[in-house]
């Protein structure tokens, strides 16, 4: 077998396909999770009955959603109303082809070991040193921020049109509200960026952490403002509580997914984990070292190494993700003018002010 | 392959296209406009100029067409369908499609010496082939410094603009 066609034909699908199941798993873990969490701050137990405290619950879930019955409304724009779904739930997933989970080079001995059976011993060493197989990630490509930013935003489409093409005043009224939600928020969360940027100089999410790594300390600690605008403006992006207007149960029913029933629900269900668990992988990638342990630059931790790095990461993210939880449990929902004058008034100053503070101390120590 | 790539990118565009501007609803026509924009991000994507690509997904699809169907999903389509389905202003049309269409097949007949009018001078972009956003940033912030600042005051002024004639009272 060529090697081209194993580096840039096999691997990737493979890392691929991980990615996808990997990632539909921990979406289904999540809504669990959740629940659970938000039973247990409200002194509930939560699910109990499917499995042992509930553990099969997403499988059961994931059955009803697909043996439910599939109703398109009356009047509704077929294929528009069919396509939505999907339009919101791939971009969600194909910002992770840039996200590294690990180090350059993570995979090596592990391709070593399971190609050396079928090629000779050439073809493995330059395949299993090859940056492309090699990585912990499907890609490292020079824009993967932007990138990112960019995929992100067009999921935002699927919303907007499963809004309309239900033909029904709630879906639309959540839609509304949606991007009107997205764009004010895309702003603040697109300047919150940039002061990584601006220390980094660099858009590869994997050079970002090996900058953190030679940096010796987490971006978090260069621009905490940032961090925090960023995870506030990501929760409005994902649409979570305390900003999810678009699908405010005691106002608009459902939302903009109202209309939608079974596996097209299910659909959009999983495309709002998965923002969140992108959400939360970027923020880790960006300002908690990625796969780096904490402090990687004191000695006497140095045990912490024993951990994966791979391990590092998810621990991270899952983190965050608990954070998210936590904070749906915990505060009420904005009104939506209080939503609009946060996003405007206070989060895109202080991350415009954020962006020039820092260019100005760059400027300074270059 | 990037020959293939490029028919297959320009088939989509091509059909899209022509998809936006026939189809009868709206909304439709706004998704398909999306589908021809992604096209033009694969274009650029194609050429190497990945920062145009990425910002041109992040602008013109989730910026500008989301605003565009904000708008578009509060007509009503029954009231559209009473409008005329051309517009009357259809002779002005023609005539400069027509002039369009000379150019474009003047330049076309000329051949590859067309192209090289349009190139920024050698020598003032000094990129490296992995560096195509430091590349633009450069560039943009200190050859074509002035340029670009009208360019932003443009959309200023039509910002200011869409204000004024929305409110009613300042």
């Amino acid at each position: 077998m060529a090697e081209w066609i194993i580096v840039y034909g096999i691997i990737p699908f493979a890392k691929i396909a991980v990615i996808v199941l990997v990632l539909s798993g921990a979406v289904a873990y999540m809504t669990l999770l959740e629940r659970k969490v938000i039973a247990h701050i409200q002194v509930r137990l939560g699910p109990m009955r499917v499995g042992w405290h509930g553990l099969l619950q997403p499988i059961a879930d994931g059955l009803k959603f697909i043996l439910k019955e599939d109703i398109v409304p009356a009047r509704a724009d077929k294929l528009l109303f069919t396509l939505a779904p999907a339009i919101s739930l791939v971009p969600a997933f194909v910002v992770f082809a840039v996200i590294p989970f690990g180090p350059p080079g993570m995979m090596e001995d592990l391709l070593r070991w399971v190609l050396s059976p079928f090629l000779d011993a050439a073809a493995v060493e330059s395949i299993a040193t090859h940056s492309a197989a090699s990585g912990g990630f499907v890609t490292d490509i020079n824009i993967a921020l932007l990138f990112v930013l960019s995929i992100s935003s067009v999921g935002i489409l699927g919303i907007i049109l499963g809004g309309w093409a239900s033909n029904s005043k709630y879906p639309l009224l959540g839609a509304l509200r949606s991007s009107a939600q997205m764009i004010s928020y895309e702003v603040a969360l697109g300047f919150s960026v940039i002061g990584v940027l601006l220390v980094t100089q660099s858009l590869s999410l994997v050079q970002i952490v090996e900058n953190q790594r030679e940096a010796e300390v987490w971006y978090i600690f260069y621009q905490p403002l940032a961090f925090i605008l960023f995870f506030i403006c990501g929760m409005a992006e994902t649409n979570r509580l305390p900003f999810d207007l678009p699908e405010a149960e005691t106002e608009l029913v459902g939302g903009f997914h109202t209309e939608y029933s079974g596996f097209r629900f299910s659909l959009f269900f999983i495309a709002e984990y998965a923002a969140m668990v992108t959400v939360s992988a970027v923020a880790v990638t960006l300002f908690l070292g990625g796969w780096l342990r904490p402090f990687p630059n004191v000695e006497w931790l140095s045990f912490l190494d024993l951990i994966p790095p791979l391990l590092w990461f998810v621990i991270k993210v899952f983190l965050l993700l608990y954070v998210f939880i936590w904070i749906r449990g915990t505060l009420p929902r904005y009104r939506f003018d209080q939503l609009m004058g946060y996003g405007w008034k206070l989060f895109l100053p202080l991350a415009l002010a954020n962006v020039i503070v820092t260019a100005g101390v760059v400027l300074a120590l270059m | 392959m990037e020959t293939y790539l490029f028919y297959a990118l320009a088939l989509i565009l091509v059909t899209f296209s022509i998809l936006t501007v026939t189809a009868r609803n709206p909304v439709r026509s706004a998704v398909y406009l999306v589908s021809a924009l992604l096209a033009v991000a694969g274009f650029f994507f194609l050429l190497e100029a990945e920062f145009v690509g990425a910002v041109q997904v992040l602008v013109y699809v989730g910026g500008i067409m989301v605003l565009f169907l904000f708008v578009i999903m509060l007509v009503s389509i029954e009231a559209l369908d009473r409008q005329p389905k051309v517009s009357r202003q259809w002779r002005t049309g023609v005539v400069l499609a027509v002039v369009l269409c000379l150019e474009l097949s003047l330049l076309i007949f000329r051949g590859t010496v067309s192209l090289e009018e349009g190139l920024a001078e050698p020598g003032i972009i000094t990129t490296t082939e992995t560096m195509n956003t430091e590349a633009v940033g450069t560039v943009l912030y200190s050859t074509y410094l002035l340029p670009f600042e009208i360019a932003s005051v443009l959309l200023l002024v039509a910002i200011v603009g869409a204000v004024v004639l929305a409110k009613k009272e300042i």
